[in-house]
């Protein structure tokens, strides 16, 4: 096989061989399966690093496995898919550290690392994924792969949230199924970034290709909880930290996203899906959520249903920016793909240390913890206003560059509904960080559950305070070279670039 | 067709287990399960070993005894048989070696159930030499075989509810039987010949062909358990062993389903039309939801898995009416043929490794129990984390998500529908999946959920997971070699001619 198609399944395997071998491990071998775990991830990261560098040299990377007849297991890289795998590989690498200091001394750990590293698999290969097929054969394998971690506690509301997780997403899955089998009957195998077969059959079957297209936007939408399919998001918090954390920032959320970005750009093409009317429904479904979101999140006092309401409203960024047309708000779109995973990772990250150093789930109980947390809460407190849109974090640049993509399109009520959402987001992500930093302790003290010598175990502590400076980061630095942005910029350039 | 490569492989596949069977009869007990277990495993490996030579050699024939038909018989082996021969090889050493510990680690006063060795292996033979058939008495001959020893396993137990079941199993079987061979008597008198091939060449469109074309069909659903003649099938199949249950669900049902594929795409063509097509379609749709529906109220394993394969042969029947062409369609445009031929042979494979396994887990459960109930699945992933890994995967491939043996057949088959435009079948697939995605995804649940009790089990040998694990892993295997596989059933002679026959008879038949 050729070196170039090795790496894109060593990618893969990267992932999936350390998850196979932690399934066979004894669950007492906790020193080789932390290796294993931190030793694939590392691996990842250095290899979609290398194809990276390889890609903008300009290296091809394919691989293509015939199943059937015109049915084919592909995977290939584009500067989308590599964005995305590379967000995968990073905060992969970051949460698995996060859940071996997390998760230290539970039960069941052995199934739990396994599942991670297999869930992994899927969002990587989502990410990788060259054509429809490939695409939805991971789609399935995510949802499969991430029900063990979410019923992970075992308890009879885990399950419970399991059983509500799988009715939408095998429901979403199954819809997706018909999309793509429908897709395929019409127009053949088709690889992303091959826009021209949909265009040229618009004339004959533009019925059945609308019909097609909200078909899958359906089934995409589920994961990508878009109200009314939005449901299972909030329930599923009953997860881990770091598998709440994962799922929000990577993995199901995001490929659901991801699948909607591909959909529009890769598969009808901007062009097309404009053409055909089919943009205007997603970008009222997408504001609807977006404020909806906001507005549910604003009531919430348990800390989790708060970031779980604002990652359906933060999603739904994405798909407004994917419906308005414009290399500015493409641009947005992209790029807020990557920025609401850093950001929303380090929100998750600094719950689960909260609660995991105090026991506080609330956020009435947070008043003062920034004075004993300050490491945690400053990290928490960058990615809540890089969320606001306050510059010069990560969530600003996303947001502006949504706005003055709709101001080019000129869909004001777009830059409303923005404006409306940021206000919602000071409303409800500003009295956290007042009560931390601000508010005076309550008088009963309450011991810490895991004593030493930072204000919470290392090993929970690196990783929040990691992905807090990637937050800050890809705002500051978003100007330079091979920033997300500008890797956004590039792909939203290429995309208009044949357009008229 | 005596023109053909001979070969001694068929015949061995019927002889070698006749032989090993009539063997083990000598022993008493321990004797006996190992030349059977012997027995298993060199039938098993001669049904791969043959499967590989008509790969590389294509269809082989044997004359036995060397009288040429009309006068003597012949064995044919073309690429639809061997994969048929191929799937019951690798299921059946699996279970085979499932049986030997199930049956070996058992007490003393659990019985040791002795003959299972024996009849297993004639039910193999009459496996292979149905599949090797090529007229209408040796598929009686064989059909009955292996009705008789699959009544006689099922009631192996020797508890109560397998004797009525089996009894219930063997009157629907000889009714199935008896109609069978009425059709086939009729069909005789009207052309003389038994050769499927000759018959198919003789048989003039008329009340006869049609009488017995319906006769026939009828008999075979009943034996295979196609709506609304799938009574007998919950009750006789979760009543059996282990392994039993396994064989039966997996490999006897699909033998009735082969005669019947066989008849409509090589017999029958001139009396077939596009109703007879969309009504055998019909009933599978149904039996797809209403066996899937059932599995979901049961409060039994067993009675869950036997309902799930109700639901799952019903997909095997929903590719009949995608053979069939609407009157005035020209066959060279039916380009949905070869997606619902490969469709429905990946589902043989998918089901037969996907419902094996779970008969096998089901019996791991009773092993460490003493009963099936669904509750009693709380907390597996912890106490038997292999079983409940086994489950999972099996489920998976029945449910259809990627990448499954399962999803390359709904997927085949979708296809099929969609490409001939007779897209009401597509919801009943999706339906389907939906059912089965419920009563998977039931058991996984519980699988998961915390045990209300502290659950006291007998320990069970490592290895029956093994096999359970393996077979479920099967079904996912099965998918990598497709491209080779689905070019392999391409070139088969039902697939070339037979397909060829059934269109004209479709647009004959509409004439």
């Amino acid at each position: 096989m050729e070196m170039n198609s090795l790496l894109l399944i060593l990618i893969l395997f990267s992932s999936l061989v350390p998850g196979i071998l932690i399934l066979l491990l004894h669950e007492r071998q906790v020193f080789m399966r932390s290796f294993l775990n931190l030793l694939g991830a590392v691996v990842k990261v250095g290899l979609v690093a290398w194809v990276f560098a390889g890609y903008y040299s300009g290296e091809e990377y394919v691989f293509i496995f015939g199943l059937a007849p015109d049915l084919t297991f592909a995977l290939q890289v584009d500067h989308l898919g590599l964005l995305f795998a590379a967000l995968s590989a990073v905060l992969w690498l970051v949460t698995t550290i996060y859940a071996i200091g997390y998760l230290e001394g539970g039960k069941h750990l052995r199934r739990f690392f396994a599942f991670f590293s297999l869930c992994v698999t899927a969002s990587t290969g989502i990410a990788l994924s060259g054509n429809v097929v490939t695409f939805f054969v991971f789609y399935e394998f995510l949802t499969l792969s991430t029900y063990p971690l979410v019923v992970h506690r075992g308890d009879d509301i885990a399950v419970e949230a399991g059983r509500t997780y799988l009715w939408y997403t095998i429901g979403g899955g199954t819809v997706l199924f018909l999309g793509v089998v429908g897709l395929f009957v019409v127009a053949g195998p088709v690889y992303f970034g091959q826009t021209e077969i949909i265009a040229n059959l618009v004339a004959e079957n533009e019925l059945q290709l609308t019909i097609l297209f909200f078909i899958m936007l359906t089934g995409l939408a589920v994961k990508a909880a878009i109200f009314p399919f939005h449901g299972w998001l909030p329930i599923a918090m009953v997860a881990p930290a770091p598998v709440s954390a994962l799922l929000h920032a990577v993995a199901v959320v995001k490929a659901g996203a991801f699948g909607i970005v591909r959909l529009v750009y890769d598969v009808y093409g901007i062009d097309t899906s404009e053409q055909m009317n089919l943009l205007t429904p997603l970008a009222v479904f997408a504001a609807f959520t977006i404020i909806y979101g906001s507005l549910k999140a604003l009531f919430q006092d348990d800390f989790k249903k708060v970031l779980a309401y604002s990652t359906i409203s933060q999603l739904s960024y994405i798909a407004l920016g994917v419906a308005i047309t414009g290399v500015l708000s493409t641009t947005g779109a992209v790029v807020h793909l990557v920025h609401q995973g850093i950001m929303k990772i380090t929100m998750f990250f600094a719950a689960g240390n909260v609660a995991e150093t105090y026991g506080y789930k609330k956020i009435s109980q947070l008043n003062g913890i920034g004075r004993r947390m300050p490491l945690t809460m400053g990290a928490f407190t960058i990615a809540a206003f890089g969320m606001i849109g306050l510059p010069p974090i990560a969530g600003f640049v996303s947001k502006w560059y949504l706005g003055l993509g709709a101001i080019e399109a000129e869909s004001y009520w777009v830059v409303l509904v923005l404006l409306a959402s940021s206000a919602m987001n000071a409303a409800y992500f500003l009295p956290i960080v007042y009560r931390a930093w601000f508010c005076e302790e309550g008088h009963e003290m309450v011991h810490r559950r895991r004593p030493g010598r930072f204000e919470t175990p290392a090993l929970l502590l690196i990783p929040v305070v990691l992905t807090g400076l990637f937050s800050l980061a890809a705002g500051v630095f978003a100007a330079s070279a091979n920033s997300p942005l500008s890797i956004a910029r590039e792909i939203a350039e290429r995309l208009y670039l044949y357009l008229p | 067709m005596t023109d053909l490569p001979t070969s001694s492989y068929p015949a061995l596949l019927v002889g070698l287990p006749v032989l090993m069977a009539t063997i083990s009869l000598f022993f008493k007990s321990r004797g006996n399960a190992v030349a059977g277990l012997i027995g298993c495993l060199l039938t098993g490996g001669l049904g791969i070993v043959s499967f590989a030579e008509v790969t590389q050699r294509g269809t082989l024939i044997h004359i036995l005894g060397g009288w040429k038909p009309p006068l003597g018989i012949l064995l044919r082996m073309d690429s639809l048989a061997a994969l048929f021969i191929g799937i019951t090889a690798v299921v059946g050493i699996l279970i085979s070696l499932y049986a030997w510990w199930y049956f070996s680690s058992r007490k003393v006063s659990d019985g040791k159930f002795t003959l299972f060795w024996s009849l297993w292996l004639f039910l193999w033979a009459g496996l292979n030499g149905l599949f090797l058939s090529n007229d209408l008495f040796n598929l009686y001959v064989t059909i009955e075989v292996i009705t008789i020893t699959a009544v006689a396993l099922a009631v192996l137990s020797g508890r109560t509810v397998a004797l009525f079941a089996g009894l219930r199993y063997l009157l629907a079987a000889i009714t199935g039987s008896m109609a069978y061979l009425l059709g086939v008597a009729l069909l005789y008198g009207s052309t003389g010949t038994l050769d499927l091939g000759l018959m198919g060449q003789a048989l003039e469109p008329g009340a006869t062909a049609t009488f017995s074309l319906i006769i026939i069909t009828l008999g075979l659903m009943i034996k295979k358990a196609a709506f609304p003649f799938h009574f007998w099938l919950p009750p006789a199949h979760s009543s059996a062993l282990a392994p039993v249950s396994a064989i039966l669900s997996a490999l006897v049902v699909k033998g009735a389903f082969y005669i019947m594929l066989r008849l409509w795409t090589e017999v029958f063509g001139v009396s077939l039309s596009y109703a007879a097509g969309q009504l055998i379609g019909f009933t599978g749709a149904v039996a797809v939801i209403w066996g899937a529906w059932q599995a979901l109220l049961q409060t039994n394993l067993k009675m869950l898995v036997a309902y799930s394969s109700i639901s799952q042969m019903g997909y095997l029947l929903m590719a009949f009416p995608l053979l069939i062409l609407a009157p005035g369609v020209a066959s060279g445009s039916a380009d949905w043929l070869a997606p619902a031929w490969t469709g429905m042979a990946y589902q043989v494979m998918a089901h037969a490794f996907a419902k094996s396994s779970l008969f096998l887990s089901a019996g791991i459960i009773v092993f460490a129990l003493g009963h099936d109930r669904i509750e009693s699945l709380r907390d597996l992933v912890a106490w038997k984390p292999m079983t409940a890994m086994a489950i999972g995967i099996a489920g998976v491939s029945l449910i259809g998500l990627p990448p499954s043996g399962g999803f390359m057949a709904k997927w085949m088959l979708l296809k099929g529908i969609f490409l001939s435009g007779q897209w009401w079948w597509a919801p009943a697939v999706l339906l389907g999946s939906l059912l089965t995605a419920g009563y998977v995804f039931m058991l996984l649940r519980l699988a998961f959920a915390p045990a209300r009790e502290k659950i006291a089990f007998r320990p069970v040998p490592h290895i029956l997971q093994v096999c359970a694990l393996l077979l479920a892993l099967g079904s996912f295997l099965i998918v990598l070699p497709s491209e080779n596989l689905i070019q392999f059933l391409g070139g088969t002679e039902s697939f070339g001619t037979g397909i060829e026959s059934i269109m004209e008879g479709g647009v004959h038949g509409n004439e």
